[in-house]
């Protein structure tokens, strides 16, 4: 369907600003209103000179932000809100709308039962109280994707109030260190998705698209407590982690909006109460709205839902039938190790530091990548974790993929880990010179030229998808020379040519030797095991 | 045949007296002759012959529906008919075929029922009198009555012609017409504040307005959804009550149904007597603005039941005054909101400006609506406005609560039924009823029934006697909450006790050319 063309219109929604005094004391302005478009993640933030309401001068103050999120995540259900119609992404425009949907006169909204169980689960995920009973409202807004002229949501009593969200910060200082910080949850809501409209400027018109209209959402209020970007992303990125632990949302977020704002507000620019969606093209978002008038939304209940009850345990009427009632104690027994859980059994379980924990997590699958590698191999769980969160994801970021994308299978790693713990190849050889892999614990950046230094097997591995680390290693030759008596011909051959480093140990220099073993390892192609040179040097000076 | 009630015609279709093709033809044609009464929007005449045919073949099988199998009904023009214009007679909606079936009209069908058509209402049905729809007003059949003729000719006062026809009260006019001139056996009305008993009372018709949640809302476009109530029209108490039993129970489309099961089918018995029976008459419903007939009448029903044992006691509803009030902000708050969705994008009427979408929307919704509902959006917004919610919406809602309370409490007090006037008076002619407002009128004239709607309550006007016009005059009983049947079989008693006279319009079938000839011409001097 075509609408004449909409100038960017009021999505009946809007940033709330939170005045911070000085960047001391936070005043808790509530964020009311927030945007949703494909991207949800919102904040709001703003700020006041010490002493001052009047507009500081560049320069004169310093910000200190205020981060108040409001997170509209998407339900992962088979079927809309209020309507029997499926959800499905990228369906053709309009194929996916009931009449409710289209808003017919006389449909009436039926609540989907999955959409309250989601609520209540990522509720209690994040220490919510469940409201026994929650109640529905209407927002009003004209707005062509929005064809009921309201959006159906949870203003008055939501179905879950008063949580937190404990979230970790790398605290760069010392490794591995990870401060755990926490921000209140205001409340979780249920409300319906819009439309989207598509404006055509050549045509200038606007088409809709309802698919998405009625899709159940999940607005989660974050109390503004976050101080800056970072741990808004933080937050937000751990909020992502518990929603698909739950199962509850896919959960895709960005969270651009703090950093504009807060360039903006370093620029002496003034932050409007505005709606901003995401521009998915150009990358940042944009402002969605030709007036700065405040919007009301002359809220006011929904007449066609009674009060949404849920009951536990204890309330739980004898007689219900259990197609018509929730129960809270049923859906708590069911929930599913949360993130923070899963981290603290990793550290545990297999000994690294908290911050590995926080980033096996982090990245899509890569948790599942790293269990399926210690399954099959025999290495150190330890050793498993620097490969996998140096050497493996080190290869991902470089080439920007996904950990489903990669050309190397768990198997092929832990048969490769196999190989260097049974020290078939060495730790060089593994990693064809350079970089000490025994001492990657620090999982620091990794340093320029990584990939040429890094391990040869598994540069083949990436490269040549199909071969097994073994049969690399023997077509390279790259196994560990085992013949003692080839190894000592090499050491001789060496300390003939370098009669001069020769001299330098005799006469007690003791980092000379080192030199001695590094030559000896070149000359070997690095298949020799330092120790073993040490030894027949040793041997061979009469040390 | 046409002047029996819908069980006496069931049992004629049932002995093969009549086929249901007969019937229904009888009925349509009997839609042509009284075409001039407006009482249909739309007459789904192929439709209904359809229906009657195969309404015949099943009775021939030997496999009827039911009691409803092959009885012509009309729905009113804001309940929505898959592939049948509901146009709630308005611009907006003019064109409009919605793609699926009320709830109630489907169980209509499934039952067996036939379709005649879509009858007139008031614009959106906000409105008492059926005037206010953009297809005209709706003609009251008893302008036309041998008995209201009759006293008209021995008053020497009254103007000759045919040009102060009545009107039939509303918002459900269209269907209290074409169920009182024998075009159908029942028709849907809808009932938010009244507009089901107000044309019942004027039009002589039994109106009764079920319980909140006893029937499904489903596909009625809303005016009030917290008060909406599908209503029944029909010429006996037992007829209506048939209905119900067909209407009533849960729908999963509308979550606002009850789950309680009710008996099916819904068979009143036969009082023996009252003496068991307290009814209660409120004595804030005695106003200086109801009219002395129907005061004397209301009194004489009373008393009616306490000469037959029944214990009739004074009650106090002490919030009353403030009802009609509070009936106006929450009505046009959930107006605004409802209407929101009337924004000429997705079906009915859309301008032919497209400079932007809002102004799109802004000519859409002034071209669409009439000034009430206009009118009524306005002030909807108004109360629902941040700085306003407060002081209007949610003080409304307190007193909504209030007024409830009150009804709970007389019927705590021992009371069964209440029993009050419907109307302040009885059918007045159009010219006068013009000379006020839509808004002044509605307040008036709902003042007894809205009440009813806050509290969820059943309530059903019957008809109990003619005026000295000739006119009829019908008084309401209130029954508590899911006490439907109960209403219902105390409401027959008292029908049965006053033997309301039928309406006698033979004249009129006889003689309607003549009567189309008239108003042809009153129509012209009204637009002068």
């Amino acid at each position: 369907m075509a609408a004449p063309m909409l100038r960017w219109g009021c999505r009946g929604r809007r940033w709330a600003l939170a005045w911070v005094d000085g960047g001391s004391c936070h005043r808790r302005g509530a964020p009311t209103g927030s945007t949703s478009n494909r991207i949800r993640g919102q904040s709001s933030l703003a700020q006041q000179p010490l002493r001052t309401a009047q507009k500081p001068r560049k320069g004169e103050h310093k910000w200190a932000a205020v981060v108040g999120l409001e997170i509209h995540a998407q339900i992962s259900s088979n079927s809309k809100l209020f309507s029997g119609s499926q959800v499905r992404f990228s369906a053709p425009p309009n194929s996916l709308v009931s009449f409710f949907d289209a808003s017919l006169p006389g449909t009436l909204p039926v609540l989907n039962r999955r959409c309250v169980e989601a609520a209540v689960m990522t509720g209690l995920a994040l220490n919510c109280h469940i409201n026994k009973k929650s109640l529905f409202d209407r927002k009003h807004y004209f707005y062509a994707d929005l064809p009921a002229g309201y959006q159906i949501t949870q203003q008055r009593l939501p179905i879950a109030v008063n949580g937190s969200l404990t979230y970790g910060i790398s605290a760069g200082k010392e490794r591995g260190q990870v401060i755990p910080k926490t921000v209140r949850v205001k409340q979780i809501q249920l409300e319906q998705d819009s439309g989207k409209s598509l404006h055509d400027d050549l045509r200038s018109q606007t088409l809709v698209d309802l698919n998405r209209a009625g899709v159940g959402l999940l607005e989660v209020v974050l109390e503004p407590d976050l101080s800056c970007g970072e741990e808004a992303a933080t937050a937000v990125r751990e909020l992502q982690l518990i929603l698909q632990a739950l199962g509850t949302s896919q959960a895709n977020m960005a969270d651009y909006e703090i950093q504009r704002q807060i360039s903006e507000l370093e620029n002496g620019g003034e932050i409007l109460n505005e709606t901003r969606s995401f521009h998915e093209k150009l990358g940042c978002t944009v402002s969605m709205r030709d007036k700065e008038a405040k919007q009301d939304y002359r809220f006011m209940p929904e007449p066609n839902l009674p009060p949404l009850l849920l009951y536990d345990a204890t309330s739980l009427p004898t007689d219900a039938d259990p197609q018509q009632v929730i129960n809270i104690d049923q859906i708590r027994e069911m929930l599913p190790e949360l993130p923070s859980v899963t981290r603290e059994r990793l550290v545990q379980q297999y000994g690294m530091l908290p911050e590995h924990s926080f980033t096996l997590l982090n990245e899509v699958g890569l948790l599942e990548f790293f269990q399926n590698v210690i399954k099959e191999t025999r290495a150190e769980p330890k050793k498993v974790t620097s490969w996998v969160l140096n050497i493996f994801l080190g290869y991902l970021k470089q080439e920007n993929l996904a950990v489903s994308e990669s050309p190397v299978t768990p198997s092929a790693l832990a048969e490769l880990l196999d190989l260097l713990d049974s020290r078939t190849i060495s730790s060089s050889a593994a990693k064809q010179a350079g970089v000490q892999w025994c001492d990657l614990s620090s999982l620091q950046p990794l340093p320029p030229g990584f990939k040429r230094s890094a391990s040869q097997v598994f540069e083949e591995l990436w490269k040549r998808e199909g071969k097994t680390p073994g049969q690399i290693v023997s077509e390279k030759q790259l196994e560990l020379m085992q013949d003692r008596g080839a190894l000592e011909q090499f050491c001789y051959s060496v300390m003939k040519d370098h009669p001069q480093v020769v001299m330098d140990v005799k006469k007690g220099n003791p980092r000379a030797i080192n030199k001695l073993i590094g030559l000896v390892r070149k000359a070997t192609l690095n298949r020799a095991d330092p120790a073993m040179i040490k030894e027949i040097l040793e041997k061979q000076l009469s040390l | 045949m046409l002047g029996q009630t819908l069980r006496e015609v069931s049992a004629a279709l049932k002995q093969g007296q009549i086929t249901p093709t007969e019937l229904c033809q009888k009925c349509l044609s009997l839609i042509k002759k009284t075409k001039f009464l407006n009482a249909y929007i739309t007459v789904s005449e192929e439709v209904a012959l359809k229906q009657a045919e195969e309404s015949e073949k099943r009775y021939k099988n030997g496999q009827s529906l039911g009691d409803l199998d092959g009885i012509p009904i009309a729905v009113k023009d804001n309940f929505s008919t898959s592939g049948i214009e509901t146009t709630c007679a308005s611009n907006m909606l003019k064109g409009y075929v919605p793609p699926y079936n009320a709830t109630v009209v489907q169980k209509l069908l499934d039952q067996g029922a036939l379709l005649m058509g879509k009858t007139n209402l008031d614009e959106f049905a906000m409105g008492s009198g059926s005037t206010d729809g953009v297809f005209g007003p709706v003609k009251n059949p008893w302008s036309y009555s041998k008995q209201y003729r009759e006293k008209r000719k021995q008053n020497p006062h009254s103007e000759s012609g045919d040009s102060d026809w009545l009107i039939t009260g509303g918002s459900s006019g269209g269907s209290a017409a074409a169920v009182s001139a024998f075009t159908c056996y029942a028709a849907l009305g809808s009932d938010t504040g009244g507009s089901t008993r107000n044309p019942a009372a004027h039009c002589g018709l039994v109106g009764f307005k079920p319980s909140y949640g006893l029937v499904s809302r489903h596909g009625l476009i809303p005016l009030v959804n917290s008060m909406d109530v599908p209503g029944i029209l029909t010429r006996c108490v037992d007829d209506a009550a048939m209905v119900l039993g067909v209407l009533a129970g849960h729908d999963p489309k509308d979550s606002t149904t009850v789950h309680d099961p009710i008996n099916k089918p819904l068979v009143l018995s036969s009082l023996a007597d009252v003496s068991k029976l307290c009814i209660g008459i409120p004595k804030e419903y005695l106003v200086p603005e109801l009219s002395s007939e129907i005061q004397s009448l209301w009194s004489r029903a009373a008393d009616l039941f306490e000469s037959e044992g029944a214990k009739v006691i004074e009650v106090s509803l002490p919030h009353t005054s403030y009802s009609i009030v509070c009936y106006h902000v929450l009505c046009t708050s959930e107006v605004a909101s409802n209407m929101a969705r009337f924004d000429g994008l997705q079906y009915g009427h859309r301008c032919d400006i497209d400079v932007s979408t809002e102004a799109m929307y802004a000519a859409t919704r002034r071209e669409g609506f009439n000034d009430v509902v206009r009118g009524r959006i306005l002030s909807g917004n108004f109360f629902l406005l941040k700085e306003n919610y407060e002081n209007y919406f949610v003080k409304a809602q307190k007193v909504r609560r209030l007024i409830a309370n009150d009804f709970v409490n007389a019927f705590n007090s021992g009371v069964d039924v209440l029993l009050t006037p419907t109307t302040l008076s009885e059918a007045v002619p159009y010219l006068e009823f013009i000379k006020e407002d839509n808004r002044t009128r509605s307040a008036q004239d709902d003042i007894f029934t809205q009440a009813v709607n806050m509290a969820g309550l059943p309530a059903v006007s019957i008809p109990i006697a003619l005026s000295n016009q000739g006119l009829p005059i019908g008084l309401q009983f209130i029954g508590r909450a899911f006490y439907d049947q109960q209403l219902l079989t105390v409401a027959k008693w008292f029908e049965k006790q006053v033997q309301f006279p039928v309406i006698q319009l033979q004249e009129l079938m006889d003689d309607c050319s003549a009567i189309l000839e008239n108003e042809k011409l009153a129509s012209v001097s009204l637009k002068q």
